[in-house]
């Protein structure tokens, strides 16, 4: 005999087996190496938008650029010794006396990319003298040392 | 999304992507003889041919660096000191992308990547200003010598899930490089270790050098000395080798930059064509036939390697 609408409602519905999936093992990731990977990924998109915007303010001429970019193809076939000559333009940061142009504001975008991994290295740091790892505190040292060197714009290539 | 593309596709995948690679090419060689062409076309060019390359790299495995610098340097007018500039921002930008997911899954292994990343990393600095101080010429056989030998090592290169490691040497032991992950498809976590340290490190000089000379992001070599010759599990090499590009190719990087070797019209296009052809490529891994695509990757190195080499050689400009 069924039962009346509202006693089936009341009752309640019969338990199904319920799988749990299995647990997926941790591995242990060293909490330094989390904040690195989080550095990375929010500064590389921010990097990236970065690069698209100032991109498109500069070909659409929404500011004035250094070099008009219907310029360049008299100079992109050049080496670049002999365009930074040609063309006046400054090598090393020099560049961030030029941000009034819309082609160097797209440095801004370049170099935050590649300032990302000195961050991470400088988040590396007190992470592993911490712990006292001579060996890798050394690596991690000399490693920051090659990259403020290539970044600085110190070391030059001789005789343009 | 991406089930219009892959119907458009349809029966052969490889070779929509080849044709579309090919019919790129042929109207770039086509407009790079005609000085009548308007500027706006080749950073238009720039975008369309990353992109497809950018799908191509991740569909055949490789990184958009080794692909990057001898197609667009040998077909389009820029000159290579611009194409390597803009070829190490391709390179980097994808390694800082990706390099989050590895660090997290630790599939990117920080004890294994930072004395390598320290060598390689330094030498690509040297690469960045010979390469900078030769003559085109020079560099552009190199290059194109360079890239058939990627090719021909992309044929008889058969990494090792997970290859036998022999006793760790002494300076592997002294830097505990080692780790562990989780290896979903068998389920299991997988403890590793490495040999054959300091062999490894010597080969990283010439890889920093190569990687900081060319422009390109390294990552063919990488992959096969941590995995064939030190012994890293397969997924840790790859995942290794991609964090370790976004260190190498930083320090490379920023000799361009200081150099006024990048020029944003060349490399802004190109990363944002790559990054979104990597996206589609990504979508469309599950249905392309990895064999077959390997093949296109082969053949485009042969192709764009053979051009550079005879464009430098002075045979074919």
């Amino acid at each position: 005999m069924a039962k009346p609408q509202a006693e089936m409602l009341k009752s309640p519905a019969p338990k199904e087996a319920v799988v749990k999936a299995p647990a997926v093992p941790k591995v242990e990731v060293a909490p330094e190496q989390l904040v690195y990977a989080n550095v990375l990924l929010y500064g590389s998109w921010l990097g990236i938008a970065l690069l698209l915007l100032t991109n498109v303010i500069y070909l659409t001429g929404l500011v004035r650029p250094y070099i008009e970019p219907s310029m360049l193809p008299q100079y992109w076939g050049m080496k670049a010794s002999e365009f930074v000559q040609v063309a006046h333009i400054p090598t090393g940061w020099g560049w961030i006396s030029m941000l009034g142009y819309s082609d160097f504001l797209n440095f801004i975008g370049m170099a935050l990319l590649g300032a990302l991994t000195i961050i991470g290295y400088l988040i590396l740091l007190p992470a592993y003298l911490s712990k006292k790892d001579m060996p890798y505190t050394f690596i991690v040292l000399t490693e920051i040392v090659v990259l403020v060197l290539a970044a600085s714009g110190i070391l030059a290539v001789g005789g343009h | 999304m991406f089930d219009w593309l892959a119907a458009i596709a349809g029966g052969g995948l490889a070779a929509k992507a080849t044709a579309a690679v090919t019919t790129t090419g042929v109207a770039v060689s086509n407009a790079a003889g005609n000085t009548a062409i308007p500027w706006w076309v080749w950073p238009l060019l720039l975008f369309v041919t990353t992109f497809v390359l950018g799908i191509v790299a991740v569909l055949g495995g490789v990184g958009g660096g080794v692909l990057f610098v001898p197609i667009v340097g040998s077909f389009f007018p820029f000159n290579l000191d611009f194409v390597r500039g803009a070829g190490l921002l391709v390179a980097l930008a994808g390694a800082l992308a990706a390099g989050p997911g590895l660090l997290k899954l630790n599939l990117a292994n920080l004890r294994l990547a930072l004395p390598v990343a320290l060598i390689a990393s330094t030498f690509s600095v040297v690469g960045a200003f010979i390469g900078l101080a030769l003559p085109n010429n020079v560099v552009q056989a190199a290059l194109g010598l360079t890239i058939v030998l990627i090719a021909i090592l992309f044929v008889i290169s058969k990494n090792t899930e997970f290859p036998q490691v022999g006793n760790s040497d002494r300076l592997a032991r002294f830097l505990n490089l080692g780790g562990t992950y989780y290896e979903h498809s068998s389920g299991k976590t997988v403890n590793w270790s490495v040999w054959r340290t300091p062999q490894g490190l010597l080969l990283f000089i010439a890889i920093g050098i190569m990687a900081g000379m060319f422009g390109l992001g390294a990552g063919w070599a990488n992959v096969p000395v941590l995995n064939l010759l030190m012994g890293a599990p397969l997924k840790v090499a790859v995942g290794t080798s991609k964090f370790l590009l976004s260190i190498t190719d930083t320090s490379a990087a920023w000799v361009y930059l200081n150099q006024g070797a990048v020029l944003p019209i060349i490399a802004v296009p190109s990363v944002v064509g790559i990054m979104l052809g990597s996206f589609v490529g990504v979508r469309l891994l599950a249905k392309a036939k990895p064999k077959a695509v390997k093949y296109l990757v082969i053949i485009l190195l042969l192709a764009s390697g053979l051009r550079s080499l005879l464009k430098g050689l002075g045979i074919w400009n």
